[in-house]
C-alpha cells in the first residue's frame, strides 16, 4: 500500500478519505498506529505470533467496518477497542493455560502490595540505555497477572480514559480503578529493585 | 487523620488528579506527615511517567510487509 503526502494530515480527513475508498489515506492511518497496536497486542497476548495476527485482524476489521466508525471517539480509541477484543479472544482460546483467564474473580481491595519502600532518583530511568530500560519495563509488565496487565496497558501505556478502558475490557469503572491501582503498585515494587537510589536503604532519608 | 491504607486506596485518583478537592487536601496533608506514603506516591508517579514515555518500537519489517500484503488482499477482495 502506498503512503505519500498524507503524513501529518488531520486524522478526521484521513478517515473521511478512507471511507470514500482512498487506500492511501487508510495506509497512512495504519502507519500511524501499527506500532502502538502491535505493542498493545504483544502486551496482552504475550505471544508474538498471536500479536501479529491481532495486528492484521485489527486493521482488516477496521477497514471493513469503517462505515460504522461514527467519529464520536478518536479513531485510535476505536481501533484499540477492536485490537483488545481480538487479543482477548486469542487469550481465551489458549484454554490450556490456566493463568490467562480474564474472568477470574480477583481480590482487589484489602492487601494492596507494598513491601519495599525506598526512594528513587529524580530520573532513575536515565541510568539505563534504551534497550536495557525497555527490557526492564517489559519484564515487569509480563510478570503481572493478565487482568491487571490489560488494565495497566490500556490506561497507562495507551493512555485511554478509565471509561474507555472499562468499555474496551467489559469491566465496571470501579473494577478498572482497583485493578489499575494494584497493577501500578506491583510495578512500582518490581521497578524499585532497579531504580532505588544507590546506597539508600529504606528510611535512610528520614 | 487519614490512615496509610486509606491513602493507598485513593492513590490512583490522587495521581490521576481525579480526586475531589476535599479528598485531595487530606491526601496532601497525609504525605507531608508520612514519609513512607510520600515515597510510595513519588515512586508510583515515576513508574507511570516512565511507562508513558516509552515510544513503541517500529514494527519489524517482516511483520509490516505481511500486514501490508494482508490489507492489500482485503482491499482487492472488497473491490471485486
Amino acid at each position: 500500500m502506498a503512503v505519500s503526502s498524507q503524513a501529518g494530515m488531520d486524522e478526521t480527513i484521513l478517515v473521511a478519505q478512507s471511507r470514500q475508498g482512498d487506500t492511501r489515506a487508510f495506509g497512512e492511518l495504519v502507519k500511524r498506529y501499527e506500532g502502538k497496536i502491535f505493542r498493545l497486542a504483544q502486551h496482552v497476548t504475550q505471544n508474538r505470533e498471536d500479536a501479529e495476527d491481532v495486528l492484521q485482524e485489527t486493521f482488516m476489521k477496521a477497514y471493513e467496518h469503517l462505515d460504522q466508525f461514527k467519529g464520536d471517539s478518536k479513531f485510535y480509541t476505536w481501533i484499540v477497542r477492536i485490537a483488545v477484543n481480538q487479543a482477548l479472544m486469542k487469550l481465551r482460546r489458549r484454554k490450556t493455560d490456566k493463568s490467562v483467564s480474564l474472568d477470574e474473580t480477583i481480590d482487589t481491595g484489602e492487601d494492596t502490595v507494598v513491601r519495599e519502600i525506598a526512594a528513587w532518583d529524580e530520573d532513575p530511568e536515565k541510568q539505563f540505555s534504551r534497550e536495557e530500560l525497555g527490557g526492564i519495563l517489559d519484564t515487569a509488565i509480563q510478570s503481572l497477572e493478565p487482568p491487571y496487565r490489560s488494565v495497566f496497558v490500556l490506561r497507562d501505556i495507551e493512555e485511554l480514559s478509565t471509561e474507555e478502558t472499562a468499555d474496551a475490557l467489559g469491566l465496571s469503572v470501579p473494577a478498572v480503578k482497583s485493578r489499575l491501582l494494584r497493577a501500578r503498585l506491583q510495578l512500582r515494587e518490581k521497578l524499585t529493585r532497579f531504580f532505588k537510589r544507590k546506597g539508600d536503604d529504606a528510611f535512610a532519608y528520614m | 487523620m487519614l490512615t496509610c491504607k486509606a491513602f493507598l486506596n485513593e492513590l490512583s485518583d490522587y495521581l490521576d488528579e481525579s480526586a475531589d478537592a476535599e479528598v485531595r487536601a487530606k491526601l496532601e496533608q497525609h504525605i507531608t506527615e508520612c514519609p513512607n506514603c510520600w515515597v510510595i506516591a513519588d515512586t508510583t508517579k515515576k513508574t507511570i511517567r516512565i511507562y508513558k514515555g516509552m515510544e513503541p518500537h517500529p514494527i519489524p519489517a517482516d511483520v509490516e510487509s505481511r500486514l501490508m500484503t494482508a490489507l492489500e488482499k482485503k482491499i482487492a477482495s472488497r473491490r471485486r
